[in-house]
């Protein structure tokens, strides 16, 4: 399917990072930064998308990007509707396009949709005619997350120009390793994924800046980030693991694993956690620890995000 | 791009904000609790500038800021690109300040509602006064300068440039006619 997109140099959506060019995404990161000054005011909100109604529209359960795309968008005084999946006339066997026609009819500006489906982000676009902003669709991408990661690692060490990335853990069922591994070689890190075989999967390997390994030690090695990813324990029916305890064993981000990194290296880890399964519990709430910076920088970049695609004319 | 007129020389800079930061003083009787905070991007240098100059005549620090107002503006929707949001930086406690504003050209008003919506949203000075190198009318608000250096009558259709030798590399003030619009 192709994307929806405006011809011309400004995306009209995020749903991948395969219209964004590393100058956008940049002016995206530094305007970032003067977001979280306004989450650090006596009073968080500008009133810079005034009159404007963003639609948060999951059709899959969550709790932190939901909320954190809501207040996004409130600290930019846009009016919020939120539409949960379960309680629609989805149930009633109403179509996603039908679903989609009527929010629009009913003045919506800007649609922030979670979907299982792959592509789902991308119907919405074609169908609303209106920006669209991919809060995870399927295995597919999850770009705000991936920005927040960025973001984050920048804020850590000024640029991401020359830093390497490690992600460890279930690589074939996550967006937002599939996310990282577009973004952050567009802004000049190294990314390395890593996991058992039976998660990783060979594809990614081709991107650009790009390694697979299966070996944890090789992956960390003079890494400036590890990014522990959620074992998706729904999914491991399938048989990609032996054993949830010899996962541990081997890929666990832990103190010991994390020798191997730069000194001064950070942790990250897109929650919500499995505590002691692939991130230690002392790692998870360490020194090194970026988690919680993570989920407080998700606001600032969500309400750039919505900056970005929201405001000025074509 | 040739100005059809000068309106001030690097010399006339000088003198009205020499003569700014005096009735800056006169009104305020010192520059006890004052602060100066500039808007984006000539009135930051600006307020660097008055800030001295009250320095050498009372010889109390001023402290300065700078403020962008891009995420209070009211044309969002009609800017053709994505405005370029730049840094605000107060670093002092607004509470119990009487602060100036300083821009370079005071137009429609409009900038300096959105500085004011800004600046209240980040503490609550005592008072709020206005400084501007040129007003050139045409108001859209009920918005008047406190303190002026130039009032200078114009058409809609010609612009005023102001450059100052930290952006610019030159302090004057050109009046220039408003380039067409290409078809």
């Amino acid at each position: 399917m192709t994307a929806p997109t405006t011809a011309g140099t400004r995306p009209r959506h995020l749903l991948d990072f395969a219209d964004w060019t590393p100058e956008r995404l940049t002016a995206l990161l530094d305007n970032a930064d003067t977001m979280s000054q306004v989450l650090d005011r006596p009073v968080r909100k500008v009133p810079a998308l005034q009159g404007l109604t963003v639609c948060t529209a999951f059709f899959e359960n969550s709790t932190r990007t939901r909320v954190s795309f809501e207040l996004a968008a409130r600290r930019m005084s846009a009016d919020v509707v939120s539409f949960a999946a379960g309680a629609s006339s989805l149930n009633k066997g109403e179509s996603l396009r039908d679903t989609v026609e009527v929010l629009t009819a009913y003045k919506v500006d800007a649609y922030v949709v979670r979907h299982p489906a792959s592509g789902a982000a991308h119907l919405v676009a074609r169908y609303s005619g209106k920006p669209v902003i991919n809060a995870g669709d399927g295995r597919r991408a999850h770009p705000t997350q991936a920005l927040l990661d960025a973001y984050t690692i920048r804020q850590e060490f000024g640029s991401l120009e020359g830093k390497t990335v490690a992600i460890l853990g279930d690589i074939r069922h996550s967006r937002v390793a599939r996310s990282n591994a577009e973004l952050l070689p567009k802004l000049g890190a190294r990314v390395r994924l890593c996991g058992p075989a039976t998660l990783l999967p060979a594809d990614l390997a081709a991107l650009p800046g790009v390694t697979v390994t299966t070996d944890p030690r090789e992956a960390v090695r003079g890494a400036h980030a590890v990014m522990a990813l959620r074992l998706q324990q729904e999914r491991m029916s399938g048989g990609y693991l032996a054993s949830l305890a010899e996962y541990a064993d081997h890929y666990q981000v832990n103190a010991r694993l994390l020798r191997e990194a730069e000194p001064g290296a950070i942790v990250l880890h897109p929650g919500p956690m499995n505590r002691d399964l692939e991130i230690s519990s002392d790692v998870a709430d360490g020194e090194q620890s970026r988690i919680l910076r993570q989920v407080e920088n998700g606001q600032a970049v969500r309400m750039s995000v919505l900056y970005h695609l929201l405001v000025g004319r074509e | 791009m040739t100005p059809k007129a000068i309106i001030l020389t690097a010399d006339e800079v000088r003198r009205a904000l020499t003569r700014i930061a005096h009735e800056i003083v006169e009104r305020n009787k010192g520059a006890e609790n004052l602060a100066l905070i500039g808007i984006h991007t000539r009135g930051i240098p600006l307020a660097e500038r008055l800030a001295r100059k009250l320095e050498d005549l009372e010889g109390v620090s001023i402290p300065t800021g700078m403020l962008d107002i891009t995420l209070y503006r009211d044309d969002l929707s009609e800017v053709a690109h994505q405005p370029i949001i730049r840094e605000t930086q107060v670093p002092f406690d607004l509470a119990r300040r009487r602060v100036v504003l300083v821009d370079d050209v005071l137009y429609t008003g409009r900038t300096v509602r959105s500085a004011l919506d800004a600046l209240i949203d980040l503490g609550r000075p005592e008072g709020i006064q206005l400084a501007v190198l040129v007003d050139r009318g045409h108001r859209e608000l009920p918005i008047r300068a406190d303190y002026v250096g130039k009032n200078l009558p114009t058409a809609r259709s010609e612009m005023v440039k102001v450059k100052l030798t930290e952006t610019d590399g030159v302090d004057v003030v050109e009046l220039h006619d408003m380039p067409e619009e290409r078809p």
